[in-house]
Order: structure tokens, then C-alpha cells, then sequence
């Protein structure tokens, strides 16, 4: 293995890297920093080979897009196929900042409104160019044929989401991630076609190789035969996503993994914010033991749908010992908690200020169903309102109640069909009848690898783009905002800023693999595989994985405190060293064996989520999604300390088994004054 | 509820393989089917065994990683299901579940559940997809009206997952359901109108070099789409298979 990066400063206030951030008023940044920036030339392209791993909506769109300039991509994926990456299972929709409906939307606001969201712990240049590209994404994706939902006119339409007060998400149904990721995939298949990329499915990253502090390379596992490959390229993308299965049970996909991020976190890249990680308010609550994952509700239904539980206990027992229909309790019985206290964004604040909310009222014994971990989600008023407008506009009788009850849930199904269908299948309950069930779940993580306004982490040659990197969403991202990123950085961002580094690197030929530094990371490789497949009995990968699961949902989840946190550190500290002695991988390594991979994830996330942990306990203070008890209003609101907090915690790798170092970048804000957030 | 299981198993795609009987208990209503094989598998290790394999990735019924013919039947024996969607309240104590992979000349088996699907994505490599560049200077979005009534039916058709049941359920293991709707989709867009011709033709080659077979009318696919892919779509691509080579 080859040194980490080492950097000489003495005082942690002191960043030790350049974020990179251009000069200049806010709105001329992006585009001055193109004009500046070293380019490689078409016939230079040719001899320069780049590395993607992951191949969601950022890894996709910046390998087709990388090969479509010229250079030569290898892509990596864990999937049988590029199609399957997570980013598919995305549902409400996409922003952008076209400002169709004529609502006042603009760049100006998407940034703010981006940046008020976060909670005012994101990077500004990087939030204002996320939104000046946000109306091209539109363009380039509607170019390839992905389609949007239209109006009868034949134009695009737009419905509202969380934390704002314009119309601004495009959508395809329920399925907006699937649309878009299939837009990116058949740009990605385009170039396959053409002999631009090379992808290898049903691969796993195992290493980063860093030859003299530059990054050159991976070695990676072919899940199907088990061998250990070396590939050499001038530069290597994260594009990975995001490390919410740490949790064991949140609505990623059963794959999804820190390894990727993890393994350069070792090899020098710093890991930002861990602890900044966003539980969503509408998900299907866990329904017993034996929960593998949990299943989304679309933020998008909160457009429609309002959230209650009962406002007595006794219809609440009633409820949970099903002597009373949530149908039959009277509006006047009912709480609609958000309403009531966030009166001007009422069901569409952000998701961290929802999901605290409805862990309040659960906590205070208001939750309906057995576990008491449940609110409600209701469309009854919306069935009626959409009955109502549709009778109107076609002529019908606006008084005929089953007739209004007809049309208004044929537009609900048209809107939101898919998700109907999908709770029903899950539940087992009508949720046209009666209302959705709903509770909090881990979903999404706002922290990761640090990246400088080029998107290069602290490796040179190594990049970071969407989920896997840390730098847009600040401590809360807003709905419809993932999907934004992943192709603003894959489509239209690092296949820019990569040739500023790429530029000195023409001359450098290709990257041979017989290096030493690669045979130094294949053969650590080859020990941990051996390592952790040597027990011949023992507990099974997934003992472990439930563990650290239940450490993290319970002493890093919604709220977290001092003493749980410092628990929760020395808990995973002992249940890794048990996960060493004791875990039972069955089968061979020269062949598929899903155990083998699902240890070497397990391996990383028991780390992660000791870095998480620390991380979550340094930062005394509320902000976003991350909720400490000690810091708080009188009314219960995360109390942010900008005094003292206002940086991105960046922790740097120190060995293994040493405490990390906290490096802390600074953030300023110039065009947008640092203000307690507000949703009342 | 107890249930029996009889559960292809093969160790790789050279090796022969064979029908395993499992017994498994308390297996709770709420669970979904591929949690109950969770279940059998934390069983088989703890017993020192190999657990069964079988993809699987969102479990929410879009990514298209799970598959597994149950009891004869592509996702099992309900309308508009994936397996991960399927739960175990569909089924009642007793039961035995016959579990197989789906098979088709064009997906080998790469061990036990798992067969290897890429000849789909060469199938898409040879032409679904609009060329256009991704530099972001296109037109604007709203620059091309599309009729509602066309934008919803492209959208239907490009909600095919990819998971290969269509193949799976047909006699002839045909694709046609599966290539039709890339086809469609992009027919019935202005973007995708252009290379239409090429496109069409050029996915049919590749799907015959894949050894799909070919289309009979027998209506299987389209029963067994997890997704509700209509036959239609083997209509459409018909018709533009056809005019491309009019052209």
C-alpha cells in the first residue's frame, strides 16, 4: 500500500487543500472558471483512460459523456447491469429551475432555497452552479427521449416539493429515477456501441491503487469467477452513491455500499460530514424481524396527501387495538400536526423537520399503528378537491358525491399509481380507502467524500460525483435534488473540470499494472478475502449487519446525544473485533458467493459507522438532520451554532485503529445572509 | 406457516444441475417472498451450508435484478408482481414451492437462481438510445410540444424493468416483448422518430444473434409482465421492423 497523503499543519482551523472556488461575483464563477481551466485536446483524449465506478444517474451520464469527448472509459458496477443501479428506485421527480409555471422560480432561488434547506452547511459556488445547470438536465434528458409528464398542451409539467414555494420537480409518474437512469443508460449503451466504454458488470471495487500520491487505478473482484483484476487509468471516479445502509434497514437497495468511498477515505481522500444523513419522513413503517429493507413513499404524495394521528389517546388505543377506523375519527379529532405548526409550508416542509416532527408525536404516544411507530397519510381531501375540479371541467354534477369520489381517485391514480399499487402490495390495506400508513426511514446521505469545486477529492486523479460526495446538500437535502445532482455532475460538470487535471497527464502513456503499488493492493486484497473467509462456522454477515444497524438507528438516528454516542462508539469498536473473530462466510472465494461480498461491505460500513458516530458527536449542535438533544429550541427546533460550527467537518484517515483527524473547512457565505431556518 | 421447498440448485454454469427439497417454519404472512428465502438461508449457513443464490437488489420492483420462476410462473403466481413484491400472506402452511430460474437458451445459468441477462444490454447497445450528444446544447425542453395521449404511451412502454420474465414465460423465449418496448417508446417521440429505421433494424439483428426466439401469439409475456408491458408493443415493433424494410 502506498503512503496517504500527508500534509504538514499545525493548527486544524487551517484547511490543508484549496476548495478551488473561483473568484468573482456568485453567477459568473462557473462560467469564468470554464473559460480558464486547462482542456485536453481531442487527439490527446485518445491516450487517456478514466475510471467509473458506479453506474447510477452520475456514474452513467459521466462515462457516456466522458467517452462521448473522447477519452477511453472503463465502467464498473456490482449489478448484472448498468440499469439496475439505485438511482432507478428514485420516484418523485427532478428540479430545475425553468420557471415553466411562471411562479417567480429562478437560479437565484433554487440556490437559496438549496441552501436554506441544507440548513446553511453546503459549499455556495457549488449549490449556485448546481443550479444553473439544473435547466439543461431538463433539455438533454427530454433530447434523449426520457418522457416527462406533459399537460394537454403538449408541454412539461411540474408539481411542488418539500422546503419550497414553486412548482420546480419534473416527473414521470411515480418512476422519475427509472426515466432518467434509462436516459443515461442508453447514452452510456450508445457509447459501449461505439467502443468508447468498456463495462464490466457484476464487478466490485476492492482498491484504489495511488502510485507516486496520484490515484491509477483499481483492483476489483468479478463477483461471477472471483478473480481479482488490476486496471490502470489516468484518473478513477466515485460515483458509488451513498452509505444509508450503514443503518441495515433504510430504502436503499440491498447492494448499495461504502466500500468504494471507504477504500479511498484509507488511501487519503477525506470523508466529510458522515454523520449528515437524512431520514425520510414517508416510508413504510418496519413490519417485524425479519425486515431486509424498507420502501418509500414519494415525498411527491405530500403534495396531496395530509399527515395526522389522532388528537386523543383514547381514539389512539382504539386505533391500535382496531376497535376504530382511522376513516371514522372526526376531523375535529384529528392533529394535523404539520399544519398546525408550520402554518406557511404546511405538509411540504423538508424532510428532516417532518420526520422529527412525527417521531414528536410518536414519541408522545400519538403514533397508530401496533408498534405505535406510525402516522398517517391521507388523501381524502384530495380525492374530493380532484372529484370536485375534474366534474366542473367536464360538465358533471359538482355535488354528487360518488361521483366526485370516482373522478378524484382516477386523478389520484393517474398521479401517484404506481405508489398506490406498490403500498397495497406491501401493506395489504387500500390506501384510496383509507389512509397510508407512514414512518421515518434512513434514505439518503448528505455526507461524503470531500471534493473541491472541480469535484477531485484530496487524491489527486481521484473524483467524487453525486451521492458519494459531500458537497451540495449541506446537512438536509431537499426532495427532487438527488437526481439533479447525479446528472448536473455527471452530464455536465466533472466531464469538464476532469480535463483541468487530466491536462498535465498527455504525456504520461499508459498505466502499467505490474507496478508495484498495484501488486501491493492486490495481494491486501487476497489476505482480507483469505482473512475473512478462514472460520469454518460462526455467525452469518448478516448477524453483524443487523447489529450495527440497530447501534446506529437507536444512538445515531433521528436524535442523538452525547452519552449514546459515545456508546454507540465503544459498542461498534466491540462488535467489529467480534465480527473479525467470529463471522462465518460459507462457500469458495473462487467462485459467486453473495456472503463474501456482503462481508467486505460489512467490513466498511463497522467503520464507517465508528467515523459516523465520532463525527455526530464533535458537532454540538443541531442543524439538518443531524438533531442533538443538548441543542435545542424551547419549542424543539434544531438550534444551528454558526459561531463555531459553521465548517465541513473533514476527517482524514490516520491508520488503522487510530482516532482520525479533523481537518475543517471553513464555509463562507457572501450571497446569502446565515439565518436561523424558518418554515413557520 | 411451515412450508416445503424444492429449489433448483447448480453450482456454476458448467456443472449439472438438480431440484434440492428445504423445509422451512414460521414463516409470518407480512413477509415478502424473498425475505422468506432470507430466512432459508440464514438457516442453511447456521446449519454450515452454502445459502441459495438468487439476484435481487431493490426490493421494491424496479431495478429488475430479481427474477426466479415460482411454481411454474415468471415473479410468481400474481398479476403486475415482481418477487420482491410478492409476500407470503399469498400463500398458506403447508404449501410446497416449486423455485426455479428462468430459463431461456439466451440466459445462461450462472449458479443456482441466477442466469446472466447481458444479452439484453447488447440488445440495447445495438440501438436503444437517441444519438444525441450530452454536451446539454440542445434545443429547449419546451421547444417541441408532445401531444399528451403520445407521452403517455411512450411512458408506459419505457417502464419495461428489464428482468427477462417476458422471456421466461414464452415457449419460444422470445424478447420480442422486451425489444418492442424500447422500440415503441422512442417511435412514438419526436426525438426517437429520426433514427428509427436503423434502430429497429439493428436491434432485431442483435436479438436473433442472441438466440431469442420468435414470437407465436401465445400472450404469455405480456401475462407475466411484472409491469403490465402490453402486446402491443410486439405490434409496433412489427410494424416498424417492417417499414425499415420497405424503406
Amino acid at each position: 500500500m502506498s503512503e496517504p497523503n500527508l500534509h504538514n499543519h499545525n493548527s486544524s482551523e487551517s484547511f490543508p487543500f484549496s476548495n478551488k472556488v473561483p473568484k468573482g461575483p456568485i453567477g459568473n464563477k462557473w462560467e469564468q472558471h470554464k473559460g480558464k481551466i486547462n482542456l485536453v485536446s481531442p487527439a490527446n483524449k485518445r491516450n487517456i483512460d478514466i475510471i467509473v465506478v458506479g453506474t447510477g444517474l452520475a456514474g452513467a451520464s459521466a462515462s457516456a459523456t466522458l467517452a462521448e469527448l473522447g477519452y477511453n472509459v472503463k465502467a464498473f458496477c456490482f449489478q448484472d447491469s448498468p440499469r439496475r443501479a439505485h438511482s432507478i428506485a428514485a420516484q418523485g421527480g427532478i428540479n430545475a429551475s425553468k420557471n415553466y409555471q411562471g411562479d417567480g422560480d429562478s437560479n437565484y432561488r433554487l440556490f437559496y432555497d438549496t441552501i436554506k434547506g441544507g440548513d446553511y452547511r453546503s459549499r455556495e459556488a457549488n449549490v449556485y452552479r448546481l443550479a444553473e445547470v439544473s435547466a439543461n438536465i431538463i433539455d438533454q434528458c427530454v433530447a434523449q427521449g426520457v418522457p416527462f409528464a406533459r399537460d394537454y398542451g403538449g408541454l412539461l409539467d411540474n408539481r411542488s416539493f418539500g422546503g419550497v414555494l414553486v412548482s420546480r420537480t419534473f416527473y414521470a409518474k411515480g418512476q422519475t429515477g427509472q426515466q432518467l437512469l434509462l436516459g443515461a443508460y442508453s447514452a452510456l449503451n450508445r457509447q459501449i456501441n461505439r467502443g468508447k466504454v468498456n463495462m464490466y458488470t457484476r464487478h466490485e471495487m476492492m482498491d484504489l491503487v495511488v502510485v507516486d500520491g496520484k490515484a491509477r487505478g483499481i483492483i476489483a473482484r468479478n463477483l461471477v469467477n472471483g478473480n481479482i483484476e488490476r486496471h490502470g487509468a489516468h484518473a478513477v471516479v466515485i460515483a458509488s452513491g451513498g452509505y444509508g445502509n450503514v443503518f441495515y434497514l433504510s430504502t436503499n437497495a440491498m447492494g448499495s455500499n461504502v466500500t468504494a468511498s471507504w477504500k479511498i477515505y484509507k488511501k487519503g481522500a477525506f470523508f466529510a460530514n458522515p454523520c449528515f444523513t437524512q431520514i425520510h419522513p414517508t416510508c413504510i413503517p418496519v413490519s417485524g424481524e425479519h425486515q431486509s429493507k424498507l420502501t418509500l413513499m414519494s415525498e411527491s404524495l405530500r403534495n396531496d396527501g395530509r399527515i395526522w394521528v389522532p388528537k386523543h389517546k383514547k381514539d389512539v388505543e382504539k386505533i391500535r387495538n382496531r376497535e376504530l377506523k382511522p376513516t371514522e375519527i372526526a376531523e375535529e379529532d384529528r392533529d394535523y400536526y404539520l399544519e398546525r405548526r408550520y402554518p406557511a409550508f404546511g405538509n411540504l416542509v423538508p424532510r428532516d423537520v417532518a420526520s422529527r416532527a412525527a417521531k414528536e408525536r410518536c414519541d408522545a404516544g400519538y403514533g397508530v399503528n401496533k408498534t405505535g411507530q406510525a402516522v398517517y397519510l391521507d388523501f381524502a381531501s384530495a380525492i374530493i378537491r380532484y372529484g370536485k375540479e375534474k366534474a366542473i371541467s367536464t360538465g358533471q354534477d359538482p355535488n354528487n358525491t360518488t361521483l366526485i369520489d370516482k373522478l378524484g381517485k382516477q386523478v389520484i391514480k393517474a398521479k401517484y399509481g404506481n405508489l398506490f399499487q406498490m403500498y397495497e402490495k406491501i401493506v395489504d390495506e387500500n390506501p384510496y380507502e383509507t389512509p397510508m400508513q407512514i414512518f421515518p426511514a434512513v434514505h439518503y446521505t448528505m455526507g461524503g467524500v470531500w471534493v473541491d469545486y472541480n469535484l477531485m477529492t484530496t487524491i489527486p486523479g481521484c473524483f467524487a460525483i453525486g451521492e458519494a460526495n459531500f458537497s451540495d446538500h449541506g446537512a438536509n437535502r431537499l426532495g427532487a435534488s438527488a437526481l439533479m445532482q447525479g446528472l448536473a455532475d455527471g452530464y455536465f460538470v466533472l466531464p469538464y473540470t476532469i480535463g483541468d487535471y487530466l491536462a498535465n497527464d498527455i504525456k504520461t502513456g499508459k498505466i502499467d499494472v505490474n507496478m508495484k503499488a498495484f501488486e501491493d493492493a492486490e495481494k491486501k486484497v487476497k489476505e482480507f478475502i483469505s482473512n475473512i473467509s478462514s472460520n469454518q462456522s460462526g455467525n452469518p454477515v448478516d448477524y453483524y449487519h443487523k447489529k450495527l444497524g440497530q447501534i446506529m438507528w437507536n444512538k445515531c438516528g433521528m436524535s442523538r446525544n452525547e452519552q449514546d454516542l459515545k456508546k454507540a462508539i465503544e459498542e461498534i469498536k466491540i462488535l467489529k473485533k467480534d465480527f473479525y473473530k467470529n463471522v462465518y462466510v460459507p462457500g469458495e472465494s473462487g467462485g459467486y458467493n453473495e456472503e463474501l461480498a456482503k462481508a467486505g461491505r460489512v467490513a466498511d460500513f463497522l467503520e464507517l459507522g465508528e467515523l459516523f458516530a465520532i463525527d455526530a458527536l464533535e458537532r454540538k449542535e443541531s442543524c439538518g438532520g443531524h438533531f442533538r438533544e443538548e441543542y435545542q429550541t424551547k419549542e424543539g427546533e434544531a438550534l444551528r451554532n454558526d459561531e463555531d460550527y459553521t465548517f465541513v467537518s473533514c476527517w482524514e484517515f490516520m491508520g488503522d485503529g487510530k482516532t482520525p483527524k479533523l481537518n475543517k473547512e471553513q464555509l463562507k457565505f457572501e450571497s446569502i445572509e446565515l439565518k436561523s431556518r424558518s418554515y413557520k | 406457516m411451515d412450508l416445503s421447498l424444492k429449489i433448483w440448485r447448480q453450482k456454476n454454469k458448467n456443472e449439472k444441475g438438480s431440484m434440492q427439497d428445504y423445509s422451512i417454519k414460521n414463516i409470518e404472512p407480512d413477509m415478502s417472498f424473498l425475505e422468506m428465502l432470507d430466512v432459508l438461508n440464514q438457516q442453511l449457513i447456521s446449519g454450515g451450508e452454502e445459502p441459495v443464490a438468487f439476484d435481487h437488489d431493490c426490493r421494491e420492483g424496479i431495478c429488475g435484478s430479481c427474477s426466479l420462476v415460482i411454481n411454474g410462473a415468471p415473479h410468481g403466481p400474481h398479476k403486475s408482481t415482481t418477487t420482491c413484491q410478492l409476500h407470503m400472506r399469498k400463500f398458506k402452511s403447508g404449501d410446497t414451492i416449486y423455485i426455479e430460474p428462468f430459463r431461456g437458451s439466451a440466459f445462461p445459468i450462472i449458479k443456482d437462481l441466477i442466469v446472466d441477462r447481458s444479452s439484453f444490454d447488447r440488445i440495447q447497445q445495438a440501438g436503444g438510445y437517441v444519438s444525441v450528444n450530452t454536451s446539454g446544447n440542445t434545443v429547449d425542453a419546451n421547444a417541441t410540444p408532445i401531444p399528451k395521449p403520445n407521452a403517455d404511451e411512450a411512458f408506459k412502454s419505457a417502464a419495461c424493468i428489464g428482468c427477462g420474465a417476458c422471456v421466461a414465460a414464452c415457449k419460444n423465449s422470445s424478447a420480442m416483448l422486451f425489444v418492442g418496448a424500447k422500440v415503441s417508446q422512442y417511435a412514438q417521440l419526436p426525438q426517437g422518430k429520426v433514427e428509427r429505421t436503423e434502430r429497429v433494424k439493428n436491434m432485431v439483428v442483435q436479438m436473433d444473434k442472441e438466440g431469442f426466439g420468435n414470437c407465436t401469439n401465445t400472450g404469455a409475456c405480456e401475462a407475466h409482465c411484472p409491469k403490465e408491458i402490453s402486446l402491443d408493443n410486439i405490434v409496433k415493433l412489427n410494424r416498424e421492423y417492417l417499414n425499415s424494410k420497405i424503406k
